[in-house]
């Protein structure tokens, strides 16, 4: 056994990297092609065979999308929503998440329950009634109706309540005795502690703030007030034969959650798994 | 051991959890319930202007839809969709899961991150790209295939490939979420359990079906329940790629909700849609439920 496990195990080895090596070209194929065409001039990536990197490259298709199509105002109606999304969600989950964990009134259990419940349905579901309402309450292409829906949400509810209820119990305790208001005590004792979930709820709503295309689709009908992905599906039907240009539009749109995600993929991470273990 | 509530942590309680349940009330629950009530009416265009002129017709609208080539013609594609695109989405990120958790590997973190990278991506721009690399002639994907002598393959301008070419994009896209959860599933599974079946002579199919499987079976249903949901709402990608053609092949149910809704402003209909979906969903995660608790 063990003879022909160490001879065995080099060969092992080599597959499974190979194996590995094989999956990531093939995963990211798709996103160097798109650096690589938006690095080119215009028609060089409609040519056979393909190319994956730009013969000369050149930032013309980036000036282009700055002064001929105006992706900057775009690029800051994102900006806005997504940081304003991600700021607000915090405050709000982070509250309800500490009152669902650690603190006792009546039905909590009950509200909680069926706030999980609420997970199942597709946010599609309310989608026209909401935007009815935002309308009534004058709304409808602004802002805060873009934000709307990314403010409270059960999930970010969900995942500080789970780290909340491992802070210990004596420690409110002790800071009651000593006299702490309960909003002395959330914001000096409770939101420093759970920081990292924290970090986790930003990285989840910037995240999905930033690459959402339904909602603002719907809510925003002035294309000043576009959002970058929504800009991007109008500019892709008009465009359709500036294949370099649009590829440069995609990076310019995806580079910002990447950055985020690989600054903060630790704590992201931690979200999926805290989520997928345990829900 | 839960001491009563004491009424000054109540009053807390309900003002930090007031925003939350105030803003989940105002724009998820009466939203759900308005889009119940409005499905009962024939809310159109000339209703948005004053909506006093909506009339109610009962349960018309979900008859209506359910009599409509349209429906059932979106509810085939999106359930080609969900049936063949989820269980291979499922299956690739379990393949995945289990070449990034065996003990030989290096360098886990970079193939990790390589393989989540798709997840974070913004759809809309990713299907444009993908729009390209499936072009017919200068796309990436069909001079790959004429390499090995396939093709070429009009992805998006055939109704037999157009949901295919949807179902890869979409595979590639999502498997490193459910990767990861596969990642925490199986480490999960005491190693005691692996040792004690090589003692017994277990070979590694073996291993795989009387330890991996069994030890992953409530990832298996946290991860079903959850992509099933996701994929029933298919929309972005036959919305940028396909505008849910070629010959109406990638409409799927939310993209004709969202035709009804807010391209021809029939909410009413629209509305009897979305609760159609729901039902299904519902329906789906039931028999996903019970299916996974028979087995055990």
């Amino acid at each position: 056994m063990s003879v022909a496990g160490s001879r065995a195990r080099p060969i092992r080895s080599v597959a499974l990297h190979a194996a590995l090596f094989v999956g990531a070209i093939g995963t990211l194929t798709p996103l160097l092609w798109m650096v690589g065409a938006s690095l080119m001039k215009a028609g060089e990536a409609n040519q056979l065979p393909p190319r994956l990197f730009p013969k000369d490259p050149t930032l013309e298709q980036y000036v282009a999308l700055f002064t001929r199509l105006d992706l900057a105002r775009h690029f800051f109606n994102s900006v806005i929503i997504t940081v304003a999304a991600t700021m607000l969600s915090i405050l709000i989950n982070a509250m309800a998440g500490y009152a669902f964990g650690k603190l006792h009134f009546r039905g909590r259990d009950r509200i909680f329950g069926t706030l999980l419940g609420a997970l199942v349905v597709p946010a599609q579901v309310g989608m026209l009634p909401l935007f009815l309402l935002l309308r009534e309450m004058g709304l409808v292409n602004t802002y805060m109706g873009a934000l709307v829906p990314y403010l409270a949400s059960v999930l970010g509810i969900f995942l500080v309540r789970q780290y909340v209820m491992s802070v210990p119990d004596e420690l409110i305790h002790a800071a009651r005795v000593d006299g702490a208001g309960e909003f002395r005590i959330f914001w000096t004792l409770i939101l420093p502690v759970i920081r990292p979930i924290l970090a986790t709820l930003a990285t989840f709503v910037f995240l999905s703030a930033w690459n959402d295309f339904m909602w603002p689709l719907i809510i925003l009908s002035d294309s000043a007030k576009y959002t970058l992905p929504v800009a991007l599906a109008n500019l892709a039907g008009e465009h359709v034969q500036d294949v370099e240009l649009m590829m440069a539009g995609s990076v310019l749109t995806i580079l910002p959650v990447m950055i985020v995600f690989l600054v903060f993929q630790r704590a992201y991470v931690r979200g999926i798994m805290a989520g997928g273990v345990k829900g | 051991m839960r001491s009563p509530a004491a009424p000054h942590e109540s009053r807390a309680a309900w003002i930090f959890a007031g925003p939350a349940l105030a803003l989940i009330a105002l724009f998820f629950v009466l939203p759900l319930l308005a889009g119940f009530v409005l499905s009962l009416t024939d809310f159109d265009v000339y209703a948005i202007g004053s909506p006093g002129v909506a009339r109610f017709v009962g349960l018309g609208n979900y008859l209506k839809t359910l009599e409509s080539r349209d429906f059932w013609n979106a509810l085939r594609n999106t359930l080609y969709f969900v049936v063949v695109g989820a269980p291979i989405s499922l299956l690739v990120s379990l393949g995945a899961a289990m070449l990034l958790s065996a003990r030989l590997v290096r360098f886990k973190s970079v193939f990790r991150t390589i393989y989540f990278a798709p997840v974070v991506t913004t759809i809309v721009a990713v299907a444009v790209v993908w729009r390209y690399l499936y072009h017919p002639h200068y796309g990436l994907l069909n001079y790959l295939l004429g390499l090995v002598g396939l093709g070429p393959v009009d992805w998006l301008g055939d109704p037999h490939w157009a949901m295919p070419a949807i179902i890869l994009l979409s595979v590639w896209k999502n498997f490193g979420y459910n990767m990861l959860i596969f990642v925490a599933g199986l480490q999960s599974i005491p190693d005691e359990l692996y040792e004690a079946a090589e003692v017994d002579g277990a070979g590694p199919w073996s291993r795989f079906r009387h330890v991996t499987l069994p030890g992953l079976a409530p990832t298996f249903l946290f991860v079903g329940v959850t992509v099933m949901i996701g994929y029933f709402q298919l929309f972005v990608e036959p919305y940028v790629m396909t505008q849910g053609g070629p010959l109406r092949s990638t409409t799927s149910v939310v993209l004709l909700m969202y035709e009804q809704g807010f391209r021809w402003w029939r909410m009413g209909a629209a509305s009897a849609i979305a609760f159609i979906l729901l039902a299904i969903t519902l329906a789906g995660t039931l028999v996903q439920m019970r299916l996974q608790r028979a087995r055990r």
